[in-house]
Parts: structure tokens; C-alpha cells; sequence
């Protein structure tokens, strides 16, 4: 049987990367998931799996040393909480523009400015759209437990390669502070430098005598070169709304009405859920677990089942834009959130639930 | 079954850690758990709670505002959870931490001098363990062989020798509990 | 002497670097970009690292540096060259890794960047390219602009109390104990860059050392922002710059002293 420890969803994500064989972390604290970088540099991976920690300057900075590091075909990642998000949004901007693979962890703290450093969701309007500058989409993948996180660094680098772009793992103060068990996964070694060449045979190695240099840029000062760049990205987000999906439900077979909801907001929204279900009303969960690709075909699915739809956040409402947009009129879309890093129960769901749906 | 639980008390008592060998204790029963902590600036000498779920199915919400059991070590944290116990659920406090004594009547109220064990043991950084006694002694769920293999999971192999302490102390709280009202 | 004469081996006194690209270079003529491309073209090819070497262009004039120097290459945000470079070492400890970077880019935007990528002792190569102006978005001034020197955006000359006064950071980086090897050079003339080139071939040997990061300064014409001739932006450096800017090694650990 696998092991199984109990951890903090951001020791999870240090545990993970180590196991997963990620060349390098660079990062820079910040409340609530310093824990992530400490965990690192306690179990100095350098001296087992030859992993580079390092604790950059700024966000601004680490952020660049992950754009260094993934130029170089390695598995690179770093991690910060809200604040320091915006500082790497002009890196992640580069980063998506260059087409390299990352993995960037934010453990979502409430905001604007420098805010509360409680749990909140309000940078899915950040993560999810772009954040930085230009027509750009990173992948966003929403943790709901340690076990997420811990899975969801494999996972983010897996996509990240498969389509040379960045992937945001969007978790929030609960999900990086919980502590679970954790199944520890076996262990994948750092690739070898012949698997790099193989795998990223775009990335900045040395050039040897008979093959072009690589370069890695966003940089195109001719327009049609450019435009025929976004074209390209374009399709690559196709492609990934296409293939890349994930979602779960629960109690949604027999629902007449819905909660949709990510992250730790899903868990409860899956107890509010029982709650109702308990006075006879038929309510069920979808859960995005990929934040971009969004599921909407099967929003819009479920849309023409149910008699209305409560997208559930830890913000300001939105999510609930892109729900909207998926059940496009198919029944009323709703919204309840909370924030300052006030969380709600799942008692207070269910009342608004009630409330929202003139149930008694 | 599911037992919700807070442990809450000042920074430095022990809370986080009691929390986190409680769930560890749980794991090695095959059960699940979710241990969630208040964080932040709280944790600098102020007041410092934690939310311990143990449920034999998977735990969906780890945010809680009522609770089966509350652990109680300090008068602010009285103030701010007595009233958060489940009718017909326990409270168990430390009378040294407390000013004014519990007043719910629909609850287990149990007291636990834990100062004294600790200091019997000649080792302050036992308190929360003689805490934990008293609470695996009135909520016998956990299997003590159980909450040492916690132990042994929790504690860094650097500290192992005070394992054998802190299971003292554990034992040391569970004869020491004093049930003073409800069942 | 007619061109096969001049093309024999023993009559060749100069030629284009192999690792110099046949691209047409962007850069106004005299313009010290293009020799310092050279240099570090020559210096890669005489050390035969060009398998080894990853260079990291930064934005402003020489962003396309990519375009010229026959290498793998990182083009980085503005000013953050550094912190590219410091991952790509790190990950790829037997790499040459160097930065190129110009004054807005190293001395402006990216202070914090070069600053602590000199303090962690990074076993990295920084080229800087000091011209005292934005070259590429149309001669601004940068933090180097000389006191009095007009730019596009001290059109009345740079004046101490209004925009501040001309950063010597070089001197500032090599207060730092990660620095291993810092200098001040030009190419105005055949022997400065002669110099020039042995400090760009000693950066990239100290960078295999691992005894910190090597510094090399590159005093700089640019006769388009400074509206001057080639032939006369060479005499202002050398009346002007120079005076701010003196010419020379300003620190040189050497290897004992560092172990």
C-alpha cells in the first residue's frame, strides 16, 4: 500500500515536486504558502535528486528564473500567493509568448492591493483570462484538497510540455493550509539530459554543429509574423478546450438545480448540497476542476436540465461570468460569495440556495 | 461516524501540534481526516485554533462552525466557542487557562490540569498531551496503539526519545480527567 | 593585389567571425553594438564553446542579438536578464551563460536583477553595454546620461535636481562579495577592443571557475541618440564618458583569494 501522510496542501506541492522530478524551484515568500519553499529547502533536495531551490529577489524575479529555467527544457516551478501573482504576470505574459512549459502555484489570498492574507478566490478573473499583457491563456487547474495539490504538480507539467504552456495550479489559503492525508505516488526520476533533447528539442542546450540555433523569444516586430503567431496560439487553446476538460459532479443525475463551484468552495458547496438534499431538494455540484479549459458543454448541458444554477465563490462573482456564458440563457444563473477571507458554511449556502430559488 | 472538533488556546501551547497528532492517530486508524488551522499573525503569541474532522467517509467541508468537541485553553477562546458546541456534545477546558467556568448545561463538560502533569513530568512541552488524555479518554474513538504510531509519525526522528514522554503524558491526562457535568 | 590574393590565409588580417551569422545587422553605423558582438563571436570561437554557451539579449537596441551571434539564446523582459541567467546556470551548471544588456536595461529597470544576481555570486557572464541613452525607443535618457547631456527627454540637458544624477553602478556592483571580476572597457579603438576581448575571454573562463560572477562594462557610442557622427561621438566618449566613466579593472579576485 502506498504511504500515506498527513500534510498541508503546500507541503504537499514541495513533496510533489521532489517526487516528480522537477529540476528547479525559485520563489519568494508570501503568506499563506511560504510553506511551500521552506518544505523545499528543509529536505534539500539538491543532495538526493540534484533539484535547484532557490529563493529569488522578488516575484518579479523568480518568475524570470523560471523563464530561464523552462528556455532550457527543464521542469521548473514557482509558487506565491495573490499579490505576487501580479508582480509575475509580466513574466507569465513572456513565458505563454515564448511557448515554454511551467508550473506556477497560487495560493489565493483576498485582495485588492495588499488585502487580507486570508483564503479568497478572487484572481479567477487574473489566472483564468490572462493577467499579463496580450492574448494569452495559461492552463488553470483548481486544487480541492493536499491530494489535489500534491497530484496536480504531475499533472500541470504533463500539460505544460504536452502544449508548451504555462499551467497555474489556483488553489486558496484553505487548500494550501489544510492538512490531509496524501498518498505519496511513485517516484519519477529528473529527466536525463538525452530526454530533454528529446523531449523540449527546442530548448536552449548549447547548439552543436548541425542543427539551428534555438532561440527563445516573443519577440516579432512584423505584424503578419505575429498575427499569425496569436493564430497559432489560438488553435493550441482549441485544442486544449478540446482535449483537456476536468470536471466532477455530484448528485447531478437527478438535480433540478445546480451549485457550480472550484476549490475548496466545491467541498463546501458538496456539503450544502447533503444539507438540501436532506429537506427533499433535489441539488446538485459540478465542479471545474480545469479552470481553463472551462467545462461548458457540460454547463450548458446541465443547464437545460436543472430550473437554475448558484455559481458559489470566495469573491466579488467571477466565475459566474463564464457560467452565464455556458448556460447562455438556458435557465437563471445566480451568484453567492463571500470575502475579506470570510468563508462561508455550508448552512449558509444551502439558506442562500433557498433564498435564490424562493424554496421554503 | 464523524467527530468535529477546535482545540484552541494560545500560541505555544501545543494546539497546532495536538491537532496534528490527533489526525495523525486517525490515519493510522484507516480514517480521514482534515486538520485546518487558523494562520497568520495569530500565530505570533496570540490565539491559536484548530479544526480536527475525523469521519469515516470522506470529509467534504473542512470548514466548520459547530463542533462535537471543543478543547478549550484559554478564557478568549472560551468566549468565542462555548457557544459553538452541538447540543449534547463535550467541552473539555483547562482550569488554569480560564477565568470563569463554562456555563452550557446541554454539554459534557470536562476539566483537565494539565499544568500539573506537565509539571509532574517535569517537562512543560508535555501540556498538550496530558490535553489530548483527557480528551481520547472521554471520546474513546482512537486505539491507543493508534495515537503512539501518531506520535511516532508526528514527532521528528531528532526528538524520538520523547515519545515515551508524551505517551506519558497522555496516559497521565486520562486518569487525570474530571467529568464535572452532563453523562 | 587582387580579391584572391587578399582571401589567401597568410594575407587575411581580418574576417567575419564564424559564429558572426550572415543576418544584416540592424544597428547604425558606428554603433559599438556590432563590434562587441564580434568580440564575444571571437571569443566563444576561440574557446570552442559555442556548444556550451547560452546567451540571454535583453530589450533595447541589442534585443536582436539573437540574430547575430551563432548561439542558443533567451531573449529576456526588460531587465531581467539576470534572473534568466541565474536559472539557466544553476540548471545547467557546465553552460557559458552570459547576459548582454544595455544601460535602461541593467541600470534602470533591471537594478534589482543584476544587483542580487551579483550578490549570490552567480557563476554567470554580464556584458553591459553603458551609452548614457535609450537607443532603441528614441534617445531617452537612461540613469548613465551625463549631467548636461540632452536626450529626448532632457531636452534641456540632464539637470541634478530635476531627473537626479548618473549612476555608476559598476562601481556599486563591485562593492558586492558575489562580484569576482569587474572592469571598465571600450571599443572606440583596435587596441580597446583588443582589451575589451581579453576581459570578455577572462569573464568566461572565471565563469567555469566558480568564484562569482564577472562584470564587463562596455563604454559606448551611440551617434544617432547623441545626433553626432561616428568619427565625433568617438571624441565626446573619450572627452566626456571617459571622465565619468574611467576605463579599467575595478575589481579582480583573484582565484586563491576567493578559495
Amino acid at each position: 500500500m502506498a504511504e500515506k501522510i498527513l500534510m498541508k496542501g503546500n507541503e504537499a506541492i514541495a513533496v510533489s515536486a521532489i517526487r516528480n522530478g522537477v529540476d528547479g524551484y525559485f520563489g519568494y515568500p508570501i503568506t499563506p504558502q511560504s510553506e511551500v519553499m521552506e518544505t523545499l529547502m528543509k529536505e534539500k533536495p539538491w543532495e538526493t535528486t540534484g533539484m535547484v531551490v532557490l529563493q529569488a529577489e522578488s516575484e518579479v524575479s523568480s518568475i524570470n528564473m523560471v523563464y530561464g529555467g523552462a528556455s532550457c527544457g527543464k521542469k521548473v516551478m514557482t509558487s506565491s500567493s495573490s499579490p505576487g501573482i501580479s508582480l509575475m504576470c509580466e513574466g507569465i505574459s513572456y513565458i505563454a509568448g515564448s511557448e515554454l512549459p511551467c508550473v506556477i502555484v497560487n495560493v489565493m489570498r483576498g485582495g485588492p492591493g495588499l488585502g487580507t492574507i486570508q483564503p479568497s478566490q478572487s484572481d479567477y478573473t487574473q489566472c483564468v483570462k490572462g493577467g499579463g499583457h496580450g492574448d494569452y491563456h495559461c492552463m488553470v487547474l483548481a486544487p480541492a484538497s493536499a491530494q489535489d495539490m500534491y497530484d496536480f504538480v504531475d499533472w500541470g507539467f504533463e500539460l505544460a510540455f504536452k502544449y508548451r504552456n504555462p499551467v497555474i495550479v489556483l488553489a486558496d489559503g484553505i487548500i494550501g493550509q489544510l492538512m490531509e492525508k496524501v498518498e505519496l505516488r511513485p517516484v519519477k526520476p529528473r529527466r536525463t539530459e538525452e530526454e530533454i533533447l528529446r523531449v523540449a528539442p527546442w530548448a536552449t542546450t548549447g547548439k552543436p554543429a548541425g542543427r539551428e540555433r534555438n532561440i527563445i523569444t516573443s519577440l516579432s516586430l512584423d505584424s503578419t509574423t505575429q498575427e499569425n503567431f496569436n493564430k497559432k496560439l489560438l488553435a493550441k487553446y482549441e485544442s486544449i478546450k478540446e482535449n483537456e476538460v476536468r470536471f466532477s459532479e455530484y448528485m447531478t443525475d437527478d438535480a433540478e438545480y445546480l451549485f457550480v463551484a472550484f476549490g475548496c468552495s466545491s467541498r463546501i458547496c458538496e456539503a450544502a448540497t447533503d444539507i438540501l438534499r436532506q429537506e427533499g431538494i433535489k441539488a446538485g455540484l459540478l465542479r471545474p476542476i480545469t479552470l481553463f479549459p472551462f467545462p461548458e458543454k457540460e454547463i450548458a448541458r446541465l443547464a437545460g436540465q436543472v430550473k437554475s444554477i448558484m455559481s458559489i465563490e470566495l469573491n466579488l462573482g467571477q466565475m459566474v461570468e463564464d457560467v452565464r456564458l455556458a448556460a447562455n440563457g438556458r435557465c437563471p444563473v445566480g451568484f453567492y460569495g463571500r470575502q475579506g477571507g470570510i468563508v462561508f458554511t455550508p448552512e449558509e449556502i444551502a439558506g442562500e440556495f433557498k433564498k435564490f430559488n424562493n424554496l421554503k | 461516524m464523524k467527530e468535529e472538533i477546535i482545540i484552541a488556546g494560545f500560541g505555544g501551547q501545543g494546539v497546532l501540534s495536538m491537532g496534528k497528532i490527533l489526525a495523525y492517530s486517525a490515519i493510522m486508524q484507516d480514517l480521514e481526516v482534515t486538520w485546518m488551522p487558523s494562520y497568520g499573525p495569530e500565530m505570533r503569541g496570540g490565539t491559536a485554533n484548530v479544526c480536527v474532522i475525523i469521519s469515516d467517509r470522506k470529509i467534504s467541508s473542512p470548514i466548520i462552525t459547530t463542533y462535537d468537541t471543543a478543547i478549550i485553553l484559554n478564557q478568549q477562546s472560551l468566549d468565542k466557542f462555548e457557544k459553538s458546541v452541538k447540543s449534547g456534545g463535550l467541552l473539555i477546558y483547562d482550569p488554569s487557562g480560564i477565568t470563569r467556568m463554562p456555563e452550557r448545561t446541554d454539554i459534557t463538560v470536562c476539566s483537565i490540569d494539565a499544568i500539573e502533569v506537565a509539571a509532574e513530568l517535569g517537562n512543560a512541552k508535555v501540556y498538550n498531551m496530558a490535553v489530548l488524555g483527557a480528551y481520547l479518554k472521554t471520546k474513546p474513538s482512537l486505539k491507543m496503539e493508534n495515537v503512539v504510531k501518531g506520535l511516532e509519525k508526528s514527532i521528528p526522528s531528532r526528538y524520538k526519545d520523547l515519545i515515551e514522554k508524551n505517551r506519558e503524558a497522555i496516559e497521565k491526562g486520562m486518569e487525570r480527567v474530571k467529568i464535572l457535568s452532563g453523562k | 593585389m587582387d580579391t584572391l590574393d587578399i582571401k589567401r590565409p597568410e594575407n587575411i588580417v581580418y574576417r567575419k567571425p564564424a559564429l558572426i551569422t550572415d543576418n544584416v545587422m540592424h544597428y547604425c553605423p558606428g554603433c559599438s553594438h556590432g563590434t562587441v558582438h564580434k568580440l564575444i563571436a571571437e571569443v566563444i570561437e576561440e574557446m570552442g564553446i559555442q556548444d556550451k554557451t547560452v546567451g540571454i539579449s535583453p530589450v533595447g537596441c541589442s534585443v536582436f542579438a539573437y540574430n547575430y551571434i551563432d548561439i542558443d539564446w533567451q531573449e529576456a523582459a526588460h531587465g531581467r536578464a539576470p534572473a534568466l541567467a541565474t536559472a539557466t546556470k544553476r540548471l545547467c551548471p557546465d553552460k557559458y551563460v552570459f547576459t548582454y544588456q544595455g544601460d535602461g536595461d541593467l541600470a534602470s529597470i533591471g537594478t534589482a536583477e543584476i544587483i542580487h544576481a551579483c550578490s549570490r555570486g552567480e557563476n554567470i557572464v554580464v556584458i553591459f553595454i553603458n551609452n548614457g541613452i535609450y537607443g532603441m525607443t528614441g534617445g531617452q535618457m537612461a540613469p548613465t546620461t551625463l549631467l548636461g547631456m540632452k536626450t529626448s527627454t532632457t531636452p534641456y540637458g540632464r539637470d541634478a535636481k530635476l531627473n537626479g544624477f548618473p549612476l555608476k553602478i559598476t562601481e556599486m556592483l563591485a562593492a558586492l562579495d558575489g562580484t569576482a571580476y569587474i572592469t571598465r572597457q571600450s571599443v572606440h579603438t583596435a587596441a580597446a577592443a583588443r582589451k575589451a576581448k581579453n576581459a570578455i575571454r577572462k569573464g568566461f573562463e572565471y565563469s567555469h571557475l566558480g568564484i562569482g560572477l564577472s562584470f564587463i562594462e562596455i563604454v559606448s557610442t551611440c551617434n544617432s541618440g547623441w545626433k553626432l557622427s561616428p568619427v565625433e561621438a568617438n571624441k565626446w566618449m573619450v572627452e566626456n564618458m571617459f571622465a565619468k566613466y574611467p576605463l579599467g579593472d575595478i575589481k579582480d579576485t583573484s582565484i586563491a583569494e576567493k578559495k
